[in-house]
């Protein structure tokens, strides 16, 4: 640890890297799984079995873009079902990366290393999974152009005013400024691989994406320099993707959205679920490729930390929803509240307090910190327990509003389940393909922290 | 143990390269090199090494002007775009709101002046260090693909005002570097 620094850091006695590592031992390790002639059987297992829920994710966009959004079980007065469902769930996914490799980053904590680049592939394959939902949600997704401003001989315009417009441009940017920020730490990477690489095919398409990085001082110079900005700027954008999105509901005047803890609490909510994707990615991983000496139960204990404290912002939103109902003395914010909690979707208001509430205090006891398997296990509460949450906000905000003459129930289709499916099939195939493909741990960043755990040492 | 390589012709070289067994003998090197008034090198090394850049000579970067530079464009372009979609050429009464209702317009100026400002980063980053270059002189030294992974290397070129093939290369041997390599252009 910094010498700086005597306060207790997160996880201090657990080595982040286990002794014994050197620059060559952790390039030869990390380059290995990629560069490897024989893909190990598990990776064809979990590819094939992802992929054939790609299969079934393309059979449903086909059948709701070819035969229409009627196939969905969104209706008067649910018009947002499933795919704003799912699109809020994976968005909140993606931000773990971006927060690992920026937030951390700026905050100067030397365990993101070995787990940011898996981290911030995760974000581009959540938004990717994100991005899907509102598009064909659109009903017309070949139109989905207009939203942009550009001068159409229709002679219109998108309306800035709205906050549909904004989440565009937001998830939008977002996608676009975590592909950069991601690339750009690939290139020292890519470059290992063009070296190492002993076939000429691999060599050129790791060369050519490598663009004749060469370790200069000047460029490493001006690399960090770009690094650190972009981590800069990248931290002030998570924060504004989230807060968009729950614009989404916020701004709007129904009861259940119209709130202002909104921006905050999606804010906490999103990182929450995000540590858990990543705690449910990285254990199996780990044990998988044998990275235990890389992603330490340091690394571990540090995410279930992160995701006990977020988890607890996440309690005070629910707490102070459930207060400002019934402060307000707004009849129909009381009758919100008491239909979320005793309605005909009570018991998934019950589950999701307990996923999302209950379960993760157990995350307190320090003996539990270290237990992979109960790591998994509150990991994959957590997910659950996220998407009944945005499941409430969503579907049963809307299908009791203010006139009991719009009442409605709603339920998910099978093209809904399809669809959720596929697109879990789908991030689960593009995060093997770059596993087996690309350099899942920053090389270049191992070797900097077995120099400085050497510069302690000595 | 310096193992030089002997120079088999006489063509113009790009200059002559000494490897290093860890970051801190080549940063000693590096400042050995300008100290004795070489200014025309550059170092190498497969992570970024604090002072490295400092030992050679290099202290200044444009890239965070650059980025300024995409931010403010990414600011300013981002709102007045909104301004002339709202106010010039699509103006909409919606609920009595002023057409230039700027509060509503701040959160696509921000999502723009962040995506203006990193994509001017990614790009000057590239651009200043001149890449893609797919062919550099460097490459032609065998043990130079060790660059990225534990060695260290030091490449004075030939180009430099103090540059002697004989005195620069016991120069570099006296630095305790692992070996001396010629770079051929």
């Amino acid at each position: 640890m910094d010498p700086k620094q005597p306060e207790e850091m997160p996880g201090e006695g657990l080595p982040l890297l286990e002794p014994g590592h050197t620059f060559g031992s952790i390039t030869d390790k990390i380059s290995s799984i990629v560069l490897t002639g024989r893909t190990p059987r598990f990776w064809y297992v979990c590819f094939g079995v992802a992929f054939i829920f790609v299969l079934v994710l393309l059979f449903c966009i086909a059948a709701v873009v070819s035969i229409g959004v009627g196939l969905f079980g969104v209706m008067i007065p649910v018009a947002w079902g499933f795919a704003i469902v799912n699109f809020v769930w994976w968005i909140g996914i993606g931000h773990a990366g971006t927060l690992i490799s920026a937030i951390l980053l700026l905050l100067r904590q030397k365990w993101r290393q070995s787990i940011n680049r898996f981290a911030e592939a995760m974000t581009l394959f959540a938004v990717a999974c994100a991005g899907i939902f509102p598009l064909i949600h659109l009903g017309r997704p070949w139109f989905a152009y207009w939203l942009f401003p550009y001068p159409s001989t229709m002679g219109i315009q998108p309306q800035f005013r709205s906050p549909l417009v904004w989440d565009v441009f937001a998830v939008s940017t977002y996608f676009t400024v975590s592909l950069l920020f991601w690339f750009l730490g690939l290139i020292p990477d890519l470059a290992t691989l063009r070296d190492r690489a002993r076939g000429r095919v691999p060599r050129f398409i790791y060369g050519m994406l490598a663009m004749g990085w060469r370790g200069s001082a000047q460029h490493w110079h001006r690399y960090e320099s770009a690094y650190l900005l972009l981590a800069g700027l990248a931290t002030p954008l998570v924060v504004s993707v989230h807060t968009v999105v729950s614009f989404d509901f916020a701004v709007a005047m129904v009861p259940g959205w119209h709130s202002t803890i909104f921006p905050p609490y999606f804010v906490a909510g999103a990182i929450y679920s995000g540590f858990a994707m990543v705690l449910t990615i990285a254990i199996p991983l780990r044990r998988l490729y044998g990275l235990e000496d890389f992603i330490t139960l340091r690394h571990l204990k540090n995410m279930g930390i992160v995701m006990l404290a977020t988890g607890m912002i996440v309690a005070y939103g629910y707490l102070m929803e459930t207060f400002m109902a019934w402060y307000s003395g707004d009849i129909f914010e009381k009758y919100m509240m008491m239909n979320r909690m005793f309605g005909p979707y009570g018991w998934m208001y019950w589950i999701l307090i307990l996923f999302n509430i209950l379960i993760p205090q157990l995350l307190w006891f320090r003996s539990l910190h270290t237990n992979e398997l109960f790591l998994l296990a509150v990991a994959i509460c957590v997910n659950i327990g996220m998407w009944l949450e945005r499941y409430v906000i969503v579907v049963v905000s809307l299908h009791r509003d203010f006139m009991p003459s719009a009442w409605g129930m709603y339920s998910g289709t099978i093209f809904d389940y399809g669809v959720l499916a596929g697109t879990l099939g789908l991030f689960v195939a593009l995060l093997f393909l770059f596993i087996r493909i690309l350099p899942m741990i920053s090389i270049f960043e191992m070797r900097e922290l077995v120099h400085n755990e050497e510069g302690q040492s000595s | 143990m310096a193992e030089s390589t002997v120079i088999k012709n006489q063509l113009p070289l790009y200059g002559l390269m000494a490897e290093f067994d860890s970051p801190e003998h080549l940063v000693d090197g590096a400042r050995r090199a300008f100290d004795a008034g070489y200014r025309r090198m550059d170092a190498y090394s497969p992570f970024p090494v604090e002072g490295l850049a400092e030992a050679i000579g290099f202290h200044h970067t444009r890239v965070p002007l650059i980025v300024l530079i995409g931010g403010i464009l990414g600011c300013v372009g981002g709102f007045f775009l909104q301004y002339w979609v709202a106010v010039i050429d699509y103006p909409i009464n919606i609920g009595g709101r002023p057409l230039n209702s700027w509060p509503s317009f701040i959160p696509v100026t921000f999502e723009l002046t962040i995506l203006l400002a990193a994509l001017f980063a990614f790009f000057g980053v590239l651009a200043l260090n001149g890449l893609p270059m797919p062919y550099h002189p460097v490459f032609n030294v065998e043990r130079f693909e060790l660059a990225s992974r534990n060695r260290f290397f030091l490449c004075i070129e030939a180009a430099d005002a103090r540059f002697d093939l004989d005195a620069t290369r016991r120069f570099l041997e006296e630095t305790g570097s692992l070996g001396t390599y010629a770079v051929e252009p």
